[in-house]
């Protein structure tokens, strides 16, 4: 089987300063991949090297067989809310429209069937009864859920996700994270998330980056505490490790 | 003076400046105001205000040469963006900062060439406070041209610059190239301002690009709408601007600009979903 996502050996600098080193990576479709690590871990980085909008220093990047440039690799991003002007005057179904702006090119306007597939990103998370509402009006899961229906817009074979889950309740986590794994059965998913326990629950694999892949397997046999001390630095008493189900959080400090 | 003198003035052939005065207020408006959406949604009324002078020293050799003014501040203005986006390279001065360097620069620069000029403190005064008088015909087409360009340019460009305005990562991530769209703007704004400087002046234009598209956008959530009234706003204010000079003697600009300030407190009060009044009585 062909992988959708395909990363080998790669590299990718900074300002001079080494980011990712060595990353091997391949995710195939019908595959939800969550990218967990600490702060400057690189995830971020990684997820914009599969867009193209940073080089890879050495090393090969491909998505469905295709080099990682934008605009040519069938990739869909969404980023992370606060990347995006809500309090821009516009509608859901018009800011879908803006990720098919490139598709539609220069000096043209949408088709039918560019409005056929707004349509259909907008009913596959259910947002269709919201179409015509400006977007500042729409709460937290719902922005979250217009960011991913401007990705799928294009149709692509790999959706990648900046921490889809920051700054949201629970029960919205939670219709997300269905959302993603129902989208997953079509398409190749890779989420960069901090939120551990969303990440065990919803992800087929994880894997663990700290400016290189640590370990890359199902959250079932990640269970050696050792390679999460080794991606986030922390010790055998971090609360972290409770939190993905490996020993026992250490008692709290009685208060002085 | 009433309305009506107003239009009697303005058919007098005696007064055949006035109404080519009321025709470039009225498009320089107009083009403002659609630009000047994008100006206000984008947050760079700073931008907007370093173009203003930027353009200057272009304007002022056109001047000194007896050349053509829209394409002197074009040039100097695009010169003056392109340094910016050179300059801003360097990590450690923020944009903002090599932006008060370059067009106070600018602006200096214009002040020194236009200096050599003969006449120079009636010149410098016209174009920094605008004037209605002396518009030869040949300006009144280049300002109608370049207006309808610009509206134009707008049009074709409007679903890119809302992409990389919304989203500039995502819009980057499907291929479109920001830095050039970002460009492509800046020369917009560029041309409206420098079609506007002849009747509002180069220190007052920044109203023109930002109130008309500020009372817009506290007017209406869609931006269809907004880039409709703003310059409807924009055009009425000039007229109403030029009236109120005309009739009691006020410099042009000024009086554009002042009017254009009260409709703006007055939808800041009184706009229907987001004015002061209706936020009180939610």
């Amino acid at each position: 089987m062909t992988a959708v996502l395909s990363m080998e050996g790669v590299d990718v600098d900074l300002g001079g300063r080494p980011v990712l080193r060595d990353v091997a990576l391949r995710v195939d479709a019908g595959e939800l991949v969550g990218l967990v690590g600490p702060n400057g871990a690189g995830k971020t980085t990684l997820l914009r090297c599969v867009l193209g909008l940073v080089p890879a220093r050495a090393g090969r990047v491909r998505v469905a067989g295709v080099a990682a440039r934008p605009g040519r690799a069938p990739v869909g991003y969404v980023p992370q809310r606060h990347a995006f002007a809500w309090d821009f005057p516009i509608s859901v179904e018009d800011a879908v429209m803006t990720g098919l702006v490139r598709r539609i090119g220069l000096f043209r306007r949408p088709r039918v069937e560019d409005w056929r597939a707004v349509a259909e990103a907008l009913d596959r998370v259910r947002l269709t009864d919201l179409r015509r509402r400006p977007v500042a009006e729409l709460s937290g899961g719902q922005r979250q859920r217009v960011l991913v229906a401007r990705a799928l817009a294009l149709r692509p074979r790999l959706l990648l996700l900046d921490e889809p889950f920051t700054g949201l309740d629970m029960p919205t986590q939670d219709v997300l994270g269905e959302l993603f794994a129902t989208l997953a059965r079509d398409n190749a998913v890779v989420m960069a998330t901090h939120d551990l326990s969303s990440a065990m629950h919803t992800c087929d694999r994880l894997a663990l980056l700290n400016r290189t892949i640590v370990a890359f397997d199902t959250p079932e046999r990640l269970r050696h505490p050792r390679v999460w001390m080794e991606t986030f630095q922390v010790g055998a008493d971090s609360h972290l490790l409770a939190t993905v189900g490996l020993g026992r959080p250490a008692p709290a400090r009685p208060e002085v | 003076m009433s309305p009506v003198d107003f239009v009697r003035d303005l058919l007098n052939p005696d007064l055949a400046f006035l109404p080519k005065a009321l025709l470039v207020a009225v498009v320089a408006a107009a083009v403002c105001g659609v630009v000047g959406a994008y100006v206000v949604l984008r947050g760079m009324a700073f931008i907007g205000d370093a173009v203003a002078h930027a353009v200057f020293p272009g304007l002022a050799v056109a001047f000194v040469l007896s050349g053509n003014l829209v394409l002197g501040g074009t040039v100097a203005g695009v010169v003056t963006a392109v340094l910016v986006a050179v300059f801003t390279q360097n990590r450690r001065l923020r944009e903002d900062s090599v932006i008060g360097v370059f067009f106070v620069a600018a602006f200096a620069l214009g002040i020194v060439v236009i200096s050599r000029a003969p006449g120079y403190a009636g010149s410098l005064q016209q174009f920094l406070f605008g004037s209605i008088t002396g518009i030869p015909d040949r300006d009144v087409y280049v300002v109608c041209v370049t207006g309808l360009a610009v509206l134009l340019a707008v049009a074709l460009l409007h679903k890119e610059f809302v992409a990389v305005t919304l989203d500039r990562e995502m819009a980057r991530a499907v291929g479109l190239r920001a830095f050039w769209l970002d460009v492509a703007l800046y020369v917009l704004v560029t041309l409206a301002v420098v079609i506007s400087v002849q009747t509002i002046g180069n220190i007052l234009v920044l109203a023109l690009l930002v109130t008309p598209a500020a009372v817009a956008r506290l007017l209406t959530d869609r931006l269809g709408v907004m880039m409709l009234l703003a310059p409807l706003i924009g055009g009425a204010s000039a007229v109403t601007g030029l009236y109120v000079s005309w009739s009691w003697d006020l410099p042009v600009g000024g009086t554009i600009v002042l009017t254009l300030t009260a409709v703006f407190l007055l939808a800041w009060v009184f706009a229907p979903r987001h004015g002061l009044l209706a936020a009180r009585s939610a």
